[in-house]
């Protein structure tokens, strides 16, 4: 069915003219515009990616195992057959770095996901909800900041036989905690325009209104807090993995090769300096790029 | 105001009976306790020590009990070194955990501040860039990286300082700047980020206009406003330091509270850990309420309620 605008004895304003129409742009695609103007997001977007690709495909193209030993070689500087070196057991690094990549970066993309989904579902329930509620909830947000979480995260992983899962669950329900601060502000703020008084006005359901009106709205926020957590997860995983708490052998992460290394670093540095520095080049770039995304979509800052 | 400290302190003691529950309970349901050894010892003298240490009596008596020492000061012996009380080993390694803190928190202020400030003074400029970078260094590479590459460098391969141990005066150099070091970043970029949101205020202008020298705007007029975020992020951040960290107390073979405190959990030393975790969790209350107190006193503008 077409809508021909009957005949109008004026011109449309733009075709008054000879310049070409401006195409329309949504907001997203302004961000993405921006994002791709800053230098530094964009190399750590595509470092990012170098890394993930390698770490996943890598341990299928290389000739060797991850727990493949060869005692026989010992630990061997990098050279042509081993990139990257050995470690005391003869085991290829680079697959041993990548293999152990695989899991940092899951323990970060999982415990994440599992701070994500509390945070954001607590702090928006807590801002809709308001008053007393509200109240309640965040004081309890107060008092678990004031507690020793770090301490909490040992004990749990010494206590439980430190397995994988319980990583997850562990670092999660320490993260989650800022996520629900900075949702439940946006949320309060939100809830007082029109455009969710006409929701409520149309008959809307609570949950329709909060999960389908007021959360969209708030996802710039979660995405940049999301890119910015990431990293400090995996900071955490492998802080735990370097006081031999997180990951165990012979499964393997970055945090547990910066442990082996760290021991010994005075005949064979290589075994410290290779994991350390993808470690830290995954971090830089995770950071870089949530500071672009943070800028692009230009959120205030909640860290400075 | 009083009212203010009234009802944090009462809600601070809420929070610290609760994680001492919390741990208490914790701890007694995990498998493993502190004398299950690797080499079992007969069941007759396993009961006899259990009887000694009143782990034989229901558990919420020793419950009660434990509650009862606690508010006389008393944190109860150690279940691993005989013959010393939890007490003494606090004694023992907390001075080692606070003087390594102190050294790292002077380290961590002199340079995170000076950087931050100069930073947002010469904006854009390449002292930014600089600081910057050394930000997200600061930021990226973590200290369990930093500690062993210092120690391969300045104390293996140059010889400067020893690599592990608190015996010497050289020792305490090392640890230090690492831990300071890691402290510096997140300092520089709450300084720079404060300092430039005040410094475009009116009464900057003003002070600028009735011809106030640079450093007086900058020293007097601006840090005041400009370092609220800094002071509110030292409150758990001093807490940190102070308590020692695992981490470089590890690297560095430091005697300190964090690295007895993982041994600790690790022998199943009930006490001990419930003791360090009491310690640690008070300090970081009291330097929190310290922080919101002095965030107060900067800015009249925040009501304590």
């Amino acid at each position: 069915m077409s809508l021909a605008p009957p005949a109008s004895p004026l011109p449309p304003a733009g075709a008054a003219t000879d310049e070409p129409v401006e195409r329309g742009s949504s907001p997203g695609h302004d961000a993405w515009l921006r994002l791709r103007q800053n230098r530094l997001a964009v190399f750590g977007g595509c470092a990012l990616l170098v890394v993930l690709v390698a770490c996943v495909v890598g341990p299928w193209l290389s000739p060797f195992g991850y727990e493949e030993t060869r005692l026989d070689l010992g630990a061997s500087a990098p050279g042509l057959a081993h990139w990257l070196g050995t470690d005391v057991l003869g085991r290829d690094l680079l697959v041993r770095l990548l293999y152990g990549g695989r899991i940092s970066l899951a323990v970060g993309l999982s415990a994440t996901v599992v701070a994500l989904t509390i945070g954001v579902t607590y702090g928006a329930v807590a801002g809709f909800a308001g008053d007393r509620l509200d109240a309640l909830m965040m004081r309890a947000v107060d008092i678990l900041y004031s507690l020793p979480f770090t301490i909490f995260v040992i004990l749990l992983m010494v206590f439980f036989g430190r397995n994988i899962i319980l990583l997850f669950v562990a670092i999660g329900a320490v993260e989650w905690l800022t996520m629900a601060r900075i949702v439940r502000g946006q949320v309060m703020s939100l809830k007082r325009m029109e455009f969710i008084e006409a929701a409520h006005a149309l008959g809307f359901s609570r949950r329709r209104v909060l999960f389908r009106h007021i959360l969209p709205n708030v996802l710039g926020p979660i995405v940049v807090y999301t890119t910015l957590t990431i990293p400090s997860v995996m900071l955490l995983e492998a802080f735990l993995s370097f006081l031999g708490l997180g990951v165990q052998p012979p499964m393997s992460s970055w945090g547990v090769l910066i442990k082996d290394g760290a021991e010994k670093m005075e005949e064979f540095p290589w075994l410290l300096l290779f994991p350390g520095t993808i470690f830290s080049l995954t971090l830089f770039s995770l950071n870089f790029l949530g500071d672009g995304i943070r800028d692009a979509l230009d959120v205030r800052s909640s860290k400075d | 105001m009083s009212r203010f400290l009234v009802s944090r302190l009462l809600q601070s003691l809420l929070a610290l009976f609760l994680i001492v529950t919390a741990t208490f309970f914790m701890l007694r349901f995990v498998p493993g306790g502190p004398f299950t050894a690797e080499r079992a010892v007969p069941k007759e003298i396993l009961r006899n020590l259990e009887a000694h240490y009143g782990l034989n009596q229901p558990l919420y008596r020793q419950y009660l009990g434990y509650l009862g020492s606690l508010a006389h000061g008393d944190f109860g012996p150690s279940f691993k070194y005989s013959n010393r009380t939890v007490n003494e080993i606090l004694a023992d390694k907390l001075p080692v955990s606070l003087e390594l803190g102190s050294w790292s928190l002077a380290v961590a202020l002199l340079l995170g501040l000076t950087l931050g400030i100069l930073a947002a003074l010469r904006r854009n400029t390449w002292i930014d860039y600089a600081a910057s970078a050394f930000a997200t260094t600061g930021l990226c590479v973590p200290t369990f990286v930093v500690g062993p590459l210092c120690v391969l460098v300045f104390a293996i391969h140059f010889g400067w300082f020893g690599a592990s141990g608190w015996s010497l005066p050289g020792d305490r150099v090392l640890p230090s700047l690492v831990l300071g070091l890691a402290y510096a970043a997140p300092i520089a970029r709450l300084t720079r980020g404060g300092l430039l949101e005040v410094l475009q205020q009116d009464f900057i202008r003003t002070a600028r206009a009735k011809g106030a020298s640079e450093a007086r705007v900058v020293l007097k007029h601006a840090l005041r406003g400009g370092l609220l975020p800094v002071v509110a992020y030292l409150g758990p951040a001093i807490a940190n330091i102070l308590t020692g960290s695992f981490v470089i107390e590890t690297i560095f073979q430091i005697p300190g509270l964090g690295r007895e405190f993982v041994t600790s959990a690790f022998n199943r030393d009930y006490t001990l850990v419930l003791g360090t975790v009491i310690l640690y969790a008070a300090l970081l209350m009291a330097l929190n309420l310290l922080a919101d107190l002095a965030q107060a006193w900067m800015n009249p503008r925040v009501r304590l309620e």
